[in-house]
């Protein structure tokens, strides 16, 4: 729907390469997932559905397909400012192959996304190698995504989409994975992704100031850069406890050619309680500064050569609480299960925008243009799932 | 000449890092990697889900990548 979430899928495909490409000894075990999830927040509601399955059909090679739907319906805070409601589907397919040759796992995946307003492919090839004794695991991965972009000038029921343009994403992934003690595994994981082409989301807009409007202000289109090239690095460690639970830490730096500075800290413990439960709590906190080419009120029309007014390139901090616990039906397998489990997880995130003002205050005489009050709002996500092993 | 010596010395540096790094031993053996087995130790147990959340996240923040758990790596499956 907008380059935001392709960017962001091209970057999370990387990344389950990433985190599947597992010790390169032994392929993972077959497993079928069904999963649900809701999202509902700042106006949105989102329902998605999925299915995946992964089975190996050799020792050394493994085929996996997944199935998603996104049901997105609602008004976000920007697109009230342009009297119009979201409702729009996206569907997810995609493919992938692994295959395993002494320790080192190739990987390749493809995937398709399809919405109204945006198309998208993305073909990602990993490389998985243990060395030093097992020690070590270092994976290197990369993805080329291809997105058409479009904007829906019709309604939700009666569409009219207008093409924009495309944009081309690559993500390029290193990551490497290290047993410190028989306690503790460390790992790091660097990730460049780089964009050209149609960057903007169409359905956003700035505002600037404008005396002839009643409002004080009137609304104008963004124009981005056409490139961008993010820079990320995260560290992460996890430890087992003296009883049997685990702790993990992590801290993430990101920058960006746009002027964006982003820190992300989450700790989460897990404690299972015998073969049935697995309970997990974890709390992430996350600050980014505004891109350089961002405002929320612009002082006239064409003020600046790129301007934005997308709240993504705000400076933001969030924070998040979640819960999540699995509870095995069959720890011990069933018939040609080798288990089977199901999970519930549930998050809070709090979004505290620091130069992003609240529309809903818009035009009011109390509030000049530039003095309303800051947008912030909660959301809640949640994700059930049933998983089996075979 | 100078250019030479820089040259040299990143030869005999790189071959000593790779002679080190060939006689590198396991400090954690393999019988010791029980605990780093434990599931509970995995980087993402479950990784549509925690892809989900990714998703969730990058679609709402200026921030993107880097959040694989670069393999298991514990050698122990």
């Amino acid at each position: 729907m907008t380059h935001r979430h392709i960017v962001a899928r091209a970057a999370v495909i990387a990344a389950l390469l990433l985190v599947r490409s597992t010790s390169a000894d032994v392929l993972p075990d077959n497993r079928a997932d069904v999963f649900w999830s809701k999202y509902s927040g700042g106006g949105m509601d989102i329902t998605g559905y999925s299915a995946t399955a992964r089975a190996k059909v050799t020792e050394n090679l493994a085929l996996e397909a997944n199935y998603f739907i996104d049901k997105v319906s609602g008004a976000s805070i920007d697109v009230l400012s342009q009297a119009s409601v979201i409702k729009d589907e996206r569907k997810q397919k995609s493919g992938t192959i692994e295959y395993l040759r002494d320790k080192t796992t190739y990987t390749a995946s493809y995937t398709s996304s399809v919405e109204r307003d945006y198309i998208s492919n993305t073909a990602s090839i990993s490389l998985s190698q243990d060395m030093f004794g097992d020690l070590t695991t270092v994976t290197l991965g990369f993805a080329n995504t291809q997105n058409k972009v479009g904007e829906n000038n019709g309604t939700a029921n009666d569409p009219n989409v207008a093409w924009l343009g495309h944009a081309l994403t690559r993500a390029y992934s290193g990551g490497v994975s290290q047993i410190i003690t028989k306690n503790f595994i460390a790992g790091l994981n660097l990730q460049v992704i780089t964009d050209a082409g149609y960057l903007a989301n169409p359905y956003r807009s700035i505002r600037f100031l404008d005396a002839t409007s009643a409002k004080g202000y009137s609304l104008g289109n963004q124009v981005y850069p056409e490139t961008h090239t993010s820079t990320a690095v995260q560290l992460q460690g996890k430890y087992y406890l003296p009883y049997r639970a685990a702790v993990t830490a992590l801290y993430r730096y990101y920058t960006d050619t746009w002027g964006v500075v982003g820190n992300t800290y989450e700790i989460d413990y897990t404690h299972p309680i015998r073969n049935r439960w697995i309970f997990e709590g974890r709390v992430r906190y996350y600050k980014q500064t505004a891109a350089t080419f961002y405002s929320d009120l612009f002082p006239f029309a064409g003020s600046q050569n790129f301007t934005a007014r997308d709240q993504n390139l705000a400076a933001l901090d969030n924070t998040t609480v979640g819960a999540k616990v699995t509870y095995a039906f069959w720890p011990d397998g069933w018939r040609f299960f080798k288990r089977g489990t199901v999970t519930l997880d549930a998050s809070r995130i709090r979004f505290n925008y620091l130069d992003f003002r609240n529309i809903k205050y818009f035009g009011l005489p109390q509030y000049p243009p530039g003095s309303e009050p800051l947008y912030q709002f909660n959301a809640n996500v949640f994700q059930a799932f049933v998983s089996v092993y075979f | 000449m100078r250019s030479r010596q820089i040259v040299l010395s990143g030869t005999v540096l790189g071959a000593l890092l790779l002679s080190s790094a060939c006689s590198i031993q396991p400090w954690v053996k393999p019988y010791e990697r029980d605990r780093l087995a434990d599931p509970i130790m995995a980087w993402d147990r479950d990784a549509i889900s925690a892809a989900y959340l990714d998703h969730i996240r990058e679609s709402r923040e200026g921030s993107r990548g880097a959040t694989g758990g670069a393999g298991g790596g514990c050698g122990c499956n």
